[in-house]
């Protein structure tokens, strides 16, 4: 397998126009057609349109929930045939949380502001909450998507049973005693050390970024919420001062119009800050992790490696149950082999996929921060020129 | 100015022909003087009721070989000119004389009789101190309408010493023959600042709590009335309180409204007594410098207040006496609070019948406006504080962004990622810049004139509290005659007299105080007038002046993302 662009299909962090550039067979298509918010789950379409023999029919669709896709991607992880490959991350739980105290919150408040304003924010809450819908179906789309374009995964018993039983897979969360096993498992795993540390300090200053991004956004956020405040005490101050003399009040007319544009720009930017750099990294934050993973479970397969090699040195000593431990070291290392070998591969297109990723979002990200300045600019030219000219 | 003294008006040849008139006029130096002081102080006073002596000025130029009389009082105002000690910069330069003859053709085209009872009703509501000047040349204006330039002369009362006026009118004034209302107003826009004034170099003066700020106050003019063309004093914060409350005393009773100075603030000033060089205090005093600098400038932009000998000995005295009245905690201080408190009091009980519906309009106008910027600036010092975390948070992520770069292995991956710190390096600078120009710009602004309407809404008070002067006088009156009529009737002869007496006294006070209503009632219509020019001046300039930065950002921004892409479009 050399580089080849079929891995690239990440980049689509997009809204529901995922071109998932898979490879280019239609023996497996996977998307998300359709999903519903209730109260606390959103229910996903799943929509598949398949050639392979495997599949009753070639087109169909289930309805899943998140608990699924989790259930999915663990049932990856635990399988040990699947330890030399990089699993896909799993999509983060929809969280609408902060929307819904919002809207709550400005249903509460609906007495103290005027209709106008009310109204306003309530759009752009329902916006912000329809935003957050929108990545999270991308989120799960993507999932599946690396699923069905991985040539191992995709062949996953699982797999096809998640795209095609259309009945509810009655997947339990995981529970108390679960839980804990996971937590034990992962301090485990970070106790035992990672090998490459090239992907190790990727994914620490990703976790930085992370964290800095997010505050970053509300704050640029906030700030656009903050000058739409100003702009609407503007234009009620002008609307309602008789104080100004005509020519004042045609001024800060033109310019309360002035920073309502802006402001709907500045949003636009923060938007796109967000989608193309926060959740680029939030998404790499999650790959490297698995990628991490990876390298964990050879260095493991590498371990046990070793000790069925001194076990079957010891064996030979003592010339007792030689033949266990040259069994035994033979899985060890043939499962050390296969996972070394489809490791480093994996790795490879990795590092591919970052690469492009990453250049395509800063590039597009670049782009559009030009974009809106110029539009800005272009917003404040003409508003300075028309009120230049009024004086 | 004094390197003018010795000019001699060439341009004139009427001056030259009046060379030997002077003596006679030099002769009485005393009333010359104020003919003089009365031909140039009009050119002086800048605002728009002070155009009438403009006028006469010109009237009187230019009328010179038409009338003697004018052409006497002209030459021996023209010679006058280089006699005295360099007063008169500009006054009599040929370009003059174009504005002049315009101005003598629009002069009837002015509305004299009204100017003229603005200038008298002025006249009587100065008092004694430098306004006078006002007096004279209004006074003046109200003769040369009625034609009557002798009694002009002998009208004007004692010599005004304090002021030595100069005809600031620049001689670029338009120069069409028909003069008309418009042109008389854009000459007394081009009036305009003679003076500048700006304040630097604030430096810590002493130690501890004793410590405070000194700034430096330079003054830049071609005003005669001062005493160099250009000077440097130092101030502290008290001073500026002291003058403050000096021209409040004065004026404020008459309607004007006088501009608030800038906030005390102990805190920041603790901070920097203490000696903290942290940025807050840096900060605060930059503030405080900047509020101080537009505080002075409107104080000289009222041309009544420049008038006052108050402000010219703030602006050029070396030393000011200390003014304790206005610290917080001085018996002066708590004098003051108590009659803030009875004023508030009272305000509340007077019940004016408004007779002019101009003025409630008005004042419901202030209030409601008062709320809006108030409203806005809670608005506006938001934005500040999210712009200044966005700045945080930027410099933050450049860094983290930076070390993702170095332990990137992709070289041009790495490359970009670094570009994209520096990148948002500048992005917060940028925004920090924003943050501050928001602030000083637009925020400041909006806290200026908060304060200002303050003070519109004080004059409002006075006019209310001159009412309620009036009423009561009219009340005691009545009362009086009352009593008169009774002792009258009670046939007591003797009290009779007393009663006469004092019937006769309210009666004056009660026309007095009725004069002192309406005069007070027109000054603060001008002044309101003049405020709200100003204001809408204010505005668009400092709004513009934000945008303009806004503009400025936003292509710095551009100029940033467009080094950039490159850079992203290299990696491989």
């Amino acid at each position: 397998m050399d580089d080849g662009p079929d891995f690239l299909s990440e980049e689509d962090r997009g809204p529901r126009a995922v071109n998932v550039d898979l490879q280019t067979d239609a023996t497996l298509q996977v998307d998300i057609s359709d999903a519903l918010s209730e109260r606390d789950k959103v229910k996903f379409t799943v929509h598949t349109k398949s050639t392979l023999p495997s599949f009753k029919q070639n087109e169909f669709s289930v309805v899943r929930q998140h608990e699924e896709f989790i259930w999915l991607h663990d049932s990856f992880v635990e399988n040990d045939d699947y330890a030399g490959y990089i699993i896909p991350p799993a999509p983060p739980r929809p969280d609408f949380d902060a929307s819904r105290e919002k809207l709550q919150k400005l249903g509460e408040g609906e007495g103290s502001m005027t209709k106008e304003e009310f109204t306003k924010m309530k759009q752009e809450l329902e916006a912000e909450y329809l935003a957050i819908f929108k990545k999270t179906v991308a989120m799960h789309e993507v999932f599946l998507c690396r699923v069905a374009a991985h040539p191992v995964l995709r062949k996953d018993l699982n797999f096809h049973v998640f795209l095609e039983y259309n009945q509810d897979l009655s997947v339990r969360g995981k529970n108390k005693k679960e839980k804990l096993e996971d937590f034990f498992k992962n301090v485990v795993k970070s106790a035992d050390g990672v090998l490459v540390a090239g992907v190790k300090d990727v994914d620490d200053f990703f976790e930085h970024e992370k964290t800095f991004l997010l505050e970053y956004h509300n704050r640029v956020k906030d700030a656009s919420a903050k000058s739409d405040k100003m702009i609407r005490s503007h234009k009620s101050n002008c609307t309602s001062s008789r104080i100004l003399s005509c020519s004042l009040t045609r001024f800060f007319l033109k310019v309360s119009e002035l920073f309502e544009k802006t402001r709907k720009i500045e949003a636009r930017v923060a938007a796109d800050e967000d989608l193309k750099l926060a959740d680029l990294l939030k998404y790499y934050l999650r790959e490297s992790q698995a990628a991490k993973d990876l390298l964990y479970r050879r260095g493991r397969a590498l371990v046990d490696y070793e000790n069925a090699n001194k076990a079957l040195d010891k064996a030979r000593a003592k010339n007792k149950d030689v033949l266990q431990a040259e069994t035994s070291q033979q899985l060890c290392c043939q499962k050390f082999e296969k996972i070394s070998e489809s490791a480093k591969q994996e790795l490879i297109d990795f590092k591919t996929r970052r690469v492009a990723a990453f250049r395509k979002n800063l590039v597009e990200l670049a782009e559009l921060e030009l974009k809106h300045a110029k539009g800005n600019l272009q917003l404040l030219q003409s508003c300075l020129g028309v009120l230049k000219g009024d004086t | 100015m004094a390197t003018s003294s010795e000019r001699s008006p060439p341009p004139f040849p009427e001056s030259e022909d009046q060379e030997p008139d002077p003596d006679p006029a030099d002769g009485d130096s005393d009333e010359g003087e104020d003919i003089f002081t009365g031909n140039s102080k009009p050119a002086e006073i800048k605002a728009e009721r002070h155009q009438p002596p403009v006028d006469v000025t010109a009237k009187l130029q230019r009328d010179i070989p038409s009338s003697d009389p004018l052409g006497d009082l002209d030459g021996s105002g023209a010679n006058k000119k280089p006699a005295r000690d360099g007063r008169q910069a500009d006054l009599f330069t040929e370009p003059r004389s174009d504005i002049f003859s315009e101005e003598a053709a629009a002069r009837p085209a002015r509305p004299g009789p009204a100017s003229g009872s603005n200038a008298n009703s002025s006249s009587k509501s100065n008092g004694i101190h430098s306004d006078e000047e006002q007096d004279i040349f209004a006074e003046a204006t109200v003769e040369l309408s009625l034609d009557s330039p002798h009694s002009e002369r002998k009208e004007t009362p004692k010599p005004v010493t304090s002021t030595e006026s100069s005809v600031a009118v620049q001689p670029s004034a338009p120069k069409t023959a028909l003069k008309t209302m418009a042109e008389l107003e854009e000459e007394e826009s081009e009036d305009k600042f003679e003076l500048n004034i700006s304040i630097t170099n604030p430096e810590k003066v002493g130690d501890g709590m004793n410590a405070y700020m000194a700034y430096q106050v330079s003054t830049q003019t071609s005003l005669p009335m001062f005493r160099s063309k250009s000077f440097t004093v130092k101030r502290r914060f008290s001073d500026f309180l002291g003058l403050y409350e000096k021209l409040s005393e004065k004026h404020a009773q008459n309607g004007y409204i006088v501009p608030p100075p800038p906030e005390k603030s102990i805190l920041g000033m603790t901070k920097v007594k203490v000696g903290k060089e942290d940025p807050s205090s840096a900060e605060f005093v930059e503030r405080r410098r900047a509020a101080l600098e537009r505080y002075l400038q409107r104080v000289v932009a009222h041309p009544s207040l420049l008038q006052d000998p108050d402000v010219r000995e703030f602006l050029e005295r070396d030393e000011l006496p200390r003014a304790v009245n206005t610290q917080a905690l001085s018996g002066a201080g708590f004098l003051k609070m108590i009659n803030r408190a009875t004023d508030a009091v009272s305000k509340m009980t007077i019940k004016m019948n408004e007779s002019d519906i101009w003025f409630e309009e008005k004042l419901q106008e202030v209030e409601s406006e008062d709320q809006q910027l108030r409203k806005l600036h809670g608005v506006v010092e938001s934005l500040v504080n999210h712009r200044k975390d966005l700045s945080i948070n930027t410099a933050v992520f450049a860094k983290s962004v930076a070390m993702l770069g170095s332990s990137e292995d992709n070289t041009a991956l790495s490359r970009a990622l670094s570009q994209l710190a520096e990148v948002e390096d500048r992005m917060e600078q940028l925004h920090q810049e924003q943050a501050s120009s928001d602030f000083f710009v637009f925020a400041e602004l909006l806290a200026d004139y908060i304060r200002l309407l303050g003070g519109v809404r004080g004059c409002f008070d006075q006019r209310m509290k001159t009412w309620q002067r009036w009423q009561d006088a009219q009340v005691t009156l009545q009362k009086k005659r009352e009593n008169e009529a009774r002792l009258l009737w009670a046939n007591k002869p003797d009290k009779l007299q007393q009663a006469k007496e004092e019937i006769a006294e309210w009666e004056n006070k009660v026309t007095q105080y009725e004069a002192d209503f309406e005069r007070i009632s027109t000054t603060v219509r001008k002044e309101v007038l003049r405020f709200e020019k100003e204001k809408a001046r204010d505005f668009k300039n400092q709004i513009m002046k934000y945008l303009e930065s806004l503009l400025h950002s936003q292509q710095q921004l551009i100029k940033y993302w467009e080094a950039f892409l490159p850079e992203a479009k290299a990696i491989a």
